[in-house]
């Protein structure tokens, strides 16, 4: 059989397995496409109305879409970043890590561009960042390099598992010569997404909460945090419900990793915290309007603590090897640590930058119904693409899939 | 205009707009669409009165009104700035009303370009404890001074690095500008102004037809879209024509002024020799255009 007709045979056996679940696989997808519906008709009202249905205002321009976009470039970075420990401590199933954390990249990835989609005034112009038909300002604009940077990123995972996946539903060996270095092109290629986002408000001098030298580390920190959390629950629900094998330590080890991470993230967090209260200058109010609120203006200092003591928690939770050990801690962790950077980047890091904004004004936000439906629905996308891309991947991975001898859920061998 | 832009879209022509001729049986229609315009710069002037045209004509059906938009362009060795004598400002705000109404603002939503801030006495200059929203019965109020702040057309903006689509730049005479039909709205350029001087356009403006100021510029003052950034433009359509800013035509009390920093009997030049001046945000290095002093 010749390569395009593997290849249709690849999509169309695709197809036919998103196609098939049991009633729980229907109901997740169910519910995702509702929660999908509801940002469409959300997202259309803004388009009509203006961004003026969100609860952003000049005083505070980027919010809870651009912090939602930064925590997703952390876990589609991190997700990648797995790869190392699979090497170093040559885990078994390296090829599933690889290919789980590029799935993750992917839908992680076009949670990101959505966000960005949204939360722009002319969508409908975004060919001006395109080379030939608009002008993408670089080198001067971080954007610009953002955007660079990003569907690079999208394009090298898209590729690395394709290819991977292609080869391994063909019963062939990846061709290394070709995997490896594209493999590990990926890794400083995700830390280079995060550093450049990073760098997209830490260039801001107008900015003080977000003109440090750390906030490039912190971000990677936070996101070797949040990234792996997604894995780990993921890793151990394939376990269950299939026959994908996951060895026990590798998910300790990951879990050990992650408590490093977050130690190396809270030390990071404090040091900000001292210079800011330490040294006291006029910057130090918007770590104030974070953790203490400014002239009862406190709309965001609970979800700042809840914040913080989820990642204190989570810390001592993964650090100690009892509790990373038991599946009930463990995942409580994960949640744990989940929750605790999304808080951190996603509003905390937006929301106090931007308030009081540069001429001292306070205008407090929280987001709207709107904001909150299209969000909801940009996070449905992204778990939509990745419930499918999953269930793709996982019979492959099995081996259950396989496009030369016989297509799945036939008995009879097709014809070669 | 220039010949890059027209071999750019001559291929524009030759890659899309020939798959479309076949189905649309026009070359031109399609490329020659908004879709498919060039960045402000590399228009031709075909095109630029084009839009010109195509903005008045769309003026006259929405306000009924006959408008010019005009593309003046900055003249040999002028290098504008300004200067804001602290001493003699009263808070009146009649600079905020003028440029709304001079610059065709939205009046609802409210869109204003100058914020005149409230500051106390022994504070001096604490953007912390300013006050924009004061409502007071007589200015100025005792224990208070007042600062107005719009754009400072910094001659190292970092709204214009910021830009990820060149949307916005520093013209020859030193005005930032910002091209309302290239602005893709994504207001990294509002993160990075550090004195919040520029507004998005977060509903459709609002204008009635009785108040638009007929005399436009396509940079300036020309009615905007909704989802765009605007901000002061010091009146581009005015000065480029030897006239004042209507903010400094209007003050009651002098204390703004306007001109060429290479014409050396100009005020702003006068005010440069003989007065002590300083910038907002000096540590920031962004360094204004924006003088402001104590003339008294």
């Amino acid at each position: 059989m010749n390569l395009p007709a593997q290849f249709l045979r690849f999509v169309t056996g695709s197809v036919r397995i998103v196609l098939r679940g049991n009633a729980l696989y229907w109901t997740w997808i169910a519910a995702l496409l509702v929660t999908i519906a509801g940002g469409v008709f959300a997202y259309v009202h803004q388009m009509q109305t203006g961004l003026i249905s969100t609860s952003m205002r000049d005083q505070v321009s980027w919010a809870f879409y651009i912090g939602n976009f930064t925590f997703l470039v952390g876990v589609a970075a991190a997700a990648v970043l797995l790869v190392i420990p699979a090497y170093v401590y040559n885990w078994k199933p390296i090829k599933e890590v690889v290919i789980l954390g590029e799935l993750l990249a992917i839908a992680a990835i076009t949670m990101c561009a959505l966000f960005v989609l949204v939360d722009v005034g002319h969508p409908d112009r975004l060919q001006h960042l395109m080379p030939g038909i608009g002008k993408l300002n670089l080198p001067s604009s971080l954007l610009a390099w953002d955007v660079v940077v990003l569907n690079g990123y999208l394009l090298l995972n898209f590729t690395i598992v394709t290819y991977l996946l292609f080869m391994l539903v063909r019963g062939k060996h990846p061709n290394y010569a070709i995997f490896t270095p594209l493999v590990l092109l990926s890794i400083p290629w995700a830390i280079g997404i995060h550093t450049v986002t990073a760098f997209l408000y830490n260039g801001l001098a107008a900015r003080p909460f977000w003109n440090s030298a750390i906030l490039a580390p912190r971000f990677i920190a936070s996101a070797l945090c949040s990234g792996p959390a997604v894995l780990l629950v993921l890793m151990q629900l394939l376990r269950r419900f299939t026959r994908f094998e996951i060895q026990d330590a590798a998910i300790w080890k990951i879990a050990e990793l992650m408590a490093y991470a977050m130690a190396v993230n809270l030390f990071l967090l404090g040091a900000e915290v001292f210079k800011e209260f330490y040294s006291g200058t006029e910057h130090v109010i918007h770590m104030q309007y974070m953790f203490t609120g400014v002239n009862g203006h406190n709309a965001i200092v609970p979800f700042m603590w809840i914040a913080v003591a989820c990642s204190i928690i989570a810390f001592l939770l993964f650090l100690v090897p009892k509790t990373r050990k038991n599946p009930i801690t463990l995942n409580t962790g994960c949640l744990l640590i989940y929750s605790g950077v999304y808080i951190e980047k996603g509003m905390g890091l937006v929301i106090p930058g931007m308030t009081p904004d540069t001429l001292g004004e306070i205008y407090e936000y929280q987001p709207s119904s709107t904001e909150l439906m299209v969000a909801a629905g940009v996070f449905a996308v992204g778990f939509l693409l990745f419930t499918l891309m999953v269930k793709v991947a996982t019979p492959i991975m099995l081996g259950e899939f396989r496009v030369v001898d016989e297509e799945p859920g036939r008995a009879k061998p097709a014809a070669a | 205009m220039n010949a890059p832009e027209t071999t750019r879209r001559d291929m524009l022509c030759t890659l899309a707009g020939c798959a479309a001729a076949a189905l649309a049986g026009g070359c031109s229609d399609f490329t020659h669409t908004e879709f498919f315009r060039g960045h402000f710069k590399e228009l031709s002037e075909d095109e630029l009165t084009a839009i010109r045209e195509k903005i008045e004509a769309e003026c006259k059906t929405k306000y009924d009104k006959d408008v010019t938009v005009s593309n003046t362009p900055a003249r040999e060795g002028v290098q504008f700035a300004y200067a804001l004598d602290i001493s003699r400002c009263v808070g009146c705000r009649r600079c905020v009303y003028a440029c709304v109404a001079e610059n065709n603002q939205s009046r609802d939503p409210v869109v204003q370009w100058i914020r005149v801030l409230e500051m106390d006495k022994e504070k001096g200059i604490d953007f912390e404890h300013a006050n924009p929203y004061y409502d007071a019965e007589t200015v100025p109020r005792p224990g208070h001074f007042y600062l107005p702040v719009a754009c400072q057309h910094c001659a190292d903006p970092a709204c214009v690095k910021s830009c990820p689509v060149g949307a916005t730049w520093k013209e020859p005479d030193g005005i930032v500008v910002i091209d309302y039909d290239w602005c893709i709205g994504c207001r990294c350029c509002m993160s990075a102004c550090p004195y919040g001087a520029r507004r998005f356009n977060w509903k459709e403006p609002s204008l009635p037809a009785d108040q638009v100021n007929a005399n436009m510029h396509i940079l300036g003052n020309r009615p905007r879209p909704k989802g765009v950034v605007e901000k002061c433009t010091w009146c581009v359509q005015r000065v480029r024509d030897g006239r004042y800013p209507a903010c400094v035509e209007v003050c009651p009390v002098g204390a703004r002024k306007f001109g060429n920093l290479l014409d050396p009997s100009s005020e702003i030049r006068y005010v440069l020799d003989k007065k002590r001046v300083f910038v907002l945000k000096n540590e920031l290095a962004t360094h204004p255009r924006f003088y402001y002093f104590y003339g008294l």
